[in-house]
């Protein structure tokens, strides 16, 4: 460490965080590759298929096999789109959902910038996400892929009120928009100090808005392969198609990773005695991310897809309302006694 | 009352969990793969893979070329050309299969009067141009040489029914 | 020192940004850049210390804002060659008004007021200071009746578009989401249990 610190000199700091930067993306990414065969053989197994098994042991490197494969594909630009925002809108779609990891912590010091505004950075910063798909729409200058990007846009944009609003409960009740330290305000006995007990409304109704801000299934509306083919990305292949779907994965493991820290309780462990105590907080914090996405798999091999009219309901008439009442119904028990948080 | 069960069958996500139970049953389920090239699923005796030629015992091909195949055909994958024999028997000269048509639908072996043209077993044949599916009287009847056993074989289960 | 360099890059970007906003011709390509441009304008806040504008900023104008602003952009199909027929006739008009807030803009951020010169920079914040729960304390006392009166004038505008845009045809069928909820499977479906017909 000092012989580094030495060598760069002024530069230390600026290269100490891009250090950082790259030791979070890659697991990241890595984490994204082993998704997809997760949910490759998940899906299968609840559909009494086996899934992919075929490269490497029990099919472990057929991710990395993928990864050959797409990166070999040509990628086909449409005569008559617009190339550069054609080429950009991939990196619009995946920078946010790599841009959020900053302030999410893994463990009481684990945490790349510990900002105040934190929560609001997420919010912010997967709010931007929305440009990749709309752009990319645009950019193909195709009708399944306009009609998909307005779709989804038009998906993302309702959710993330519903996401705001939900968020808004666990910062009244943390009292901070500092993620580490609603972590810490979760601490005391057990799982029953994590926030999803009082906040459960508002816990499913983040769960939910998350699936559909992520455009997975049920809510996959905007790739809805029946209707108009795969939505906004029709017209990209290869490296510019999978960056795409590497956004899209990023984002789940950014949803489930929120949502047990802020309901979840985080890195604590759900009982405060022995052989919970034992295992580090990170893996922890790693387990509640798994179990989440596990659930996000589960709702893809079980529920059909909406309608679209359907999940704009959904989402203005049903989460909106919930979140506010329950809302106000949080605000009036925290002045009771009987709030216990 | 009604209502307020309505209400919280919905809100608690009552039959949403009920599917996810369901499905959650499954994943412990036993798989049902058959995994392909080791295991291999029972096939029929009357299974309609790959096309052959026959012949009879002493080496004289079946085909009398009546034709019959070719009219019936309705992917119209069959050709045939003819013409007599120094024997003065009618025989083909031409007789093609674009595997790149044919449906499989197994009209042309019902149609045989001589059960000359027949569907394999054989379903694991690939091509990697579009010319190796087109084939030709000498590699049909070279597949029938190559499994006229089992062909036989299940001729000859199949014959009661027939 | 590097502050500084980050300062000029964003201010490099904003202007530049803000000056293709005016000038590309491709309305959605205008549209992007004013998405770049407020951007930019949130770094710059940031190291003002204003995380809570700056993140605002971001969420609320380049999130939703402009995400619909560039829907209508992208519906329109705008004729270039139509919006610059009168280029000529209204360029009089259109400078006279720059001019006015040229002049405005003078009065109002003129160096009385907001010259660099009087000003004395601001003292640095405590390590614990928090920008949101400042705001957040002065909304909700000094300026509160100012806020709630924002916030009611926002509703009303809200109510009032909503109002405004609704129309319900009489000859559209469409279903009732509900009704098709509060349906149970009790009252819809009926077993019949029928003997099989004897051969």
């Amino acid at each position: 460490m000092e012989f580094f610190q030495n060598l760069f000199g002024d530069a230390w700091p600026l290269v100490w965080t891009l250090v950082k930067i790259v030791a979070l993306t890659l697991p990241i990414m890595g984490t994204v590759a082993y998704l997809t065969l997760a949910e490759r053989k998940v899906i299968g197994y609840i559909q009494v298929r086996i899934g992919p098994n075929r490269v490497g042991p029990v099919g472990l490197l057929q991710p990395i096999a993928d990864a050959v494969k797409i990166l070999l594909k040509e990628i086909i630009i449409p005569s008559g789109s617009n190339k550069i925002l054609f080429v950009l809108a991939p990196v619009l779609a995946i920078a946010p959902a790599l841009v959020a990891w900053a302030v999410v912590p893994f463990s009481p010091e684990m945490v790349l910038s510990n900002i105040d505004a934190g929560l609001l950075f997420i919010l912010a910063a997967t709010s931007l996400g929305v440009y990749g798909v709309i752009v990319a729409g645009w950019a193909s200058n195709s009708k399944y892929a306009f009609l998909g990007a307005i779709r989804s846009s038009a998906q993302i944009v309702s959710y993330e009120i519903a996401m705001g609003f939900a968020l808004v409960g666990v910062l009244m009740v943390a009292h901070s928009l500092n993620l580490g330290e609603i972590v810490k305000g979760q601490t005391g006995g057990g799982f029953w100090s994590w926030y999803f007990i009082p906040l459960f409304p508002l816990f499913l109704v983040y769960l939910i808005s998350g699936v559909a801000e992520t455009n997975r299934a049920p809510f996959d509306v905007a790739e809805g392969e029946t209707e108009i083919v795969a939505g906004f990305h029709v017209e990209y292949s290869g490296m510019t198609f999978s960056v795409f779907y590497l956004a899209e994965y990023a984002n789940m493991i950014l949803v489930s990773a929120l949502c047990s820290l802020m309901f979840l309780g985080g890195w604590l462990p759900p009982f405060n005695f022995a052989p919970f105590t034992w295992i580090p907080g990170f893996l922890w914090l790693l387990i509640k991310i798994a179990f989440i996405l596990f659930l996000f798999l589960w709702f893809r091999a079980t529920f059909p897809r909406y309608r679209y009219d359907q999940i704009m309901r959904l989402g203005w008439k049903v989460f909106i309302p919930v979140t506010l009442v329950w809302i106000v119904v949080v605000g009036a028990w925290m002045q009771t006694p009987l709030w216990l948080w | 009352m009604k209502w307020f069960k309505d209400f919280f069958r919905t809100f608690l996500l009552v039959e949403l969990v009920q599917g996810m139970v369901l499905t959650g049953r499954y994943l412990f389920a036993r798989k049902i793969t058959v995994q392909f090239p080791e295991e291999k699923t029972p096939q029929s005796n009357r299974f309609r893979g790959l096309h052959a030629l026959r012949r009879y015992e002493n080496g004289e091909e079946r085909c009398i070329a009546c034709k019959l195949c070719e009219a019936v055909c309705p992917a119209l994958a069959i050709t045939i050309e003819s013409e007599q024999r120094e024997d003065g028997t009618r025989r083909t000269t031409r007789y093609d299969i674009d595997l790149s048509k044919c449906i499989f639908c197994g009209f042309c072996e019902e149609s045989c009067p001589v059960d000359s043209i027949v569907e394999t077993r054989v379903f694991e044949y690939h091509a990697e141009k579009r010319s190796e599916l087109l084939y030709n009287k000498q590699m049909l009847l070279a597949n029938g040489d190559k499994h006229e056993a089992q062909i036989a074989a299940d001729r000859a289960q199949d014959a009661r029914y027939r | 020192m590097i502050e500084t360099l980050v300062f000029y890059f964003f201010s490099a970007i904003l202007v530049a940004s803000s000056l293709a906003v005016i000038t590309v011709r491709n309305p959605v390509h205008a549209a992007l850049f004013l998405v770049l441009a407020f951007f930019t304008a949130a770094g710059l806040w940031l190291l003002l210390e204003a995380e809570f504008l700056a993140i605002v900023l971001v969420l609320v104008y380049v999130g939703a804002v402009m995400v619909l602003f560039l829907f209508v952009v992208m519906m329109l199909d705008i004729n270039i060659a139509r919006l610059r027929e009168g280029i000529w006739a209204w360029l009089p008009f259109g400078a006279l008004l720059a001019v006015v807030m040229v002049l405005e803009m003078w009065i109002v951020l003129g160096s009385e007021r907001f010259g660099l010169v009087g000003t004395i920079a601001p003292e640095g914040h405590p390590a614990g200071y928090s920008n949101t729960k400042e705001l957040g304390r002065l909304i909700y006392t000094h300026y509160v009746y100012a806020f709630e009166i924002a916030a009611v004038i926002l509703l009303v505008a809200i109510v009032s578009a909503i109002a405004l845009t609704l129309r319900r045809r009489k000859d559209t069928k469409s279903q009732v989401a509900s009704e098709q909820l509060a349906a149970r499977r009790e009252e819809r479906v009926r077993l019949v249990s029928m003997p099989s017909g004897k051969k």
